[in-house]
């Protein structure tokens, strides 16, 4: 296209005026009134209750996730917060308990157990049967062996001193009751079940 | 409690139309911000970054509990950690969550160019709306407190929201709830104002004869107040404004110069006008073109 120049000044002011009148308002004439607010995220999400896993003060949790458990719908958890009827932490929460959905999804999170055999470098994923398995045997095995029945006096003490247990912090009381139950039945007397208290 | 729409503008940046505000009988809300009882354990913070959807690249060490170092686009509140040492000889370890203070006259707003990219709402908080941004950082010049930040990736101004979008339903904001020591509270001004009262009374009890609360008026009073136990001297606190103004540029430009400059362009409108009726349009003269012509003449000649 061929423009003279007193051409190519008008089309230019012709531009300018039309850009003038958008920016005058007349562009936007009727458009509606933008959502100001970003919508809040939790309007339909599911919420449930939990402990925090971190330590043994126990805080409760809201666990947000997204779908309403629809038989279609594959949950997903997308907030966490403090949970205001709990009596422990009234809603608050630390700031590993406010990052904990970092957590859930952290990249390195564990999922399964892992095993690394007797002279091995690396960890390798094995099944939970596997793992439970091995375990059995192993404390089946140093129990059979270290096993103490009696004291020196002679007095039964049934002792299983070799070995103990960390247990979860964040134990429900039923939870607690039962890890003992299990723990002691088999003798053993190192034992924690609320790891920072 | 609104749903915060534009019914419930009361100021608008770049607009010299007043917004209707139509939602009249509406509660101020306020943060109030009890610096005495913070631990300066930073669950504001993760909370804040939890609920917005922002995350902030893993930093480096400063030689500082502060941590991100400084506010970002993804970093809307921040502990600012200062050490200071009393009359006595006595170390303070004074942590202030730095943050918007929502000011009841907003220095980002008056400074803001792009027509409705902040907003004050009639209970108070001042907002950002994004997608009206144009990312020209006057926001920053214009914040007596140095807040806003413009982002990197999308070139827009971000800061605390005061959580509207969970104020809007009816919620505290995301650090307000975190807060495992009740040093963030929220509710109405009024009722944060009765309860900073009584920290100062407790506070003055225990020997801070200072304290007091902050709610500069410079401002015209902010919704995100501070209990200090040093209120006669806040730039302790990580530079804490003590009288925080909107920069006299801010105000010179966008005040008086304004409707000057509207003036200057009108008159020059309308000069230009009456001289062309007058005098008529420049025309070219039979010198004008000889000249012209001479001039091309001797530019072909030189080589």
């Amino acid at each position: 296209m061929a423009l003279t120049r007193r051409e190519f000044i008008k089309f230019t002011g012709l531009g300018l005026a039309a850009s003038s009148l958008g920016m005058l308002g007349f562009g936007a004439a009727g458009e509606a009134q933008a959502a100001a607010v970003r919508p809040f995220k939790l309007t339909h999400a599911t919420e449930t209750r939990n402990t925090c896993t971190y330590c043994s003060v126990a805080c409760g949790l809201l666990i947000y996730s997204m779908g309403d458990r629809a038989k279609n719908a594959r949950s997903n958890i997308i907030h966490i917060e403090g949970d205001p009827d709990h009596p422990v932490n009234r809603g608050t929460l630390c700031p590993k308990g406010a990052a904990l959905l970092d957590v859930v999804h952290a990249p390195t999170r564990l999922k399964a157990p892992r095993y690394r055999p007797p002279g091995g470098t690396d960890f390798k994923e094995v099944s939970w049967d596997f793992a439970l398995d091995r375990i059995a045997r192993l404390m089946k095995d140093d129990r059979d062996k270290n096993f103490i029945a009696k004291n020196v006096a002679g007095t039964t003490v049934n002792r299983w001193t070799s070995v103990g247990m960390l247990a979860a912090s964040a134990s429900s009381s039923e939870t607690a009751y039962l890890t003992w139950k299990v723990v002691r039945s088999l003798g053993m007397v190192v034992f924690d079940n609320q790891a920072r208290v | 409690m609104s749903d915060l729409q534009s019914q419930d503008y009361i100021r608008r940046s770049a607009s010299t139309m007043t917004p209707p505000s139509a939602r009249s009988h509406e509660d101020e809300v306020a943060k109030l911000i009890d610096v005495s009882r913070c631990i300066g354990c930073k669950a504001c913070q993760s909370a804040c970054m939890e609920w917005n959807d922002l995350r902030q690249e893993v930093g480096h060490f400063e030689g500082s509990y502060q941590n991100p170092n400084d506010l970002s686009p993804s970093v809307w509140t921040l502990m600012k950690f200062a050490e200071y040492e009393n009359e006595q000889g006595n170390l303070e370890w004074l942590i202030r969550k730095d943050g918007c203070m929502h000011c009841e006259d907003p220095g980002c707003l008056k400074a803001c160019p792009a027509p409705g990219a902040i907003v004050q709402y009639a209970n108070g908080i001042v907002d950002f709306i994004s997608d009206k941004c144009i990312g020209c950082g006057y926001c920053v010049k214009g914040c007596p407190f140095d807040i806003p930040r413009i982002s990197k990736t999308d070139h827009k101004s971000y800061k605390c929201t005061l959580c509207s979008d969970r104020v809007t339903v009816g919620l505290e904001p995301a650090c307000v709830k975190a807060c495992p020591t009740g040093a963030i509270m929220f509710g109405t001004k009024a009722d944060m104002k009765h309860q900073a009262e009584e920290r100062i009374v407790d506070l003055k009890s225990r020997g801070f004869d200072k304290a007091g609360l902050y709610d500069p008026a410079e401002v015209g009073g902010t919704h995100v107040m501070y209990v200090l136990h040093h209120a006669d001297k806040p730039s302790l606190y990580s530079g804490l404004p003590d009288k925080p103004g909107i920069s006299p540029m801010v105000e010179a430009w966008k005040g008086v110069m304004k409707p000057l400059a509207l003036a200057g362009i009108a008159l020059a409108t309308v000069v230009g006008f009456f001289h062309y009726m007058i005098k008529g349009p420049n025309e070219v003269t039979e010198a004008d073109e000889a000249e012209g012509e001479r001039v091309l003449d001797e530019t072909e000649k030189t080589p």
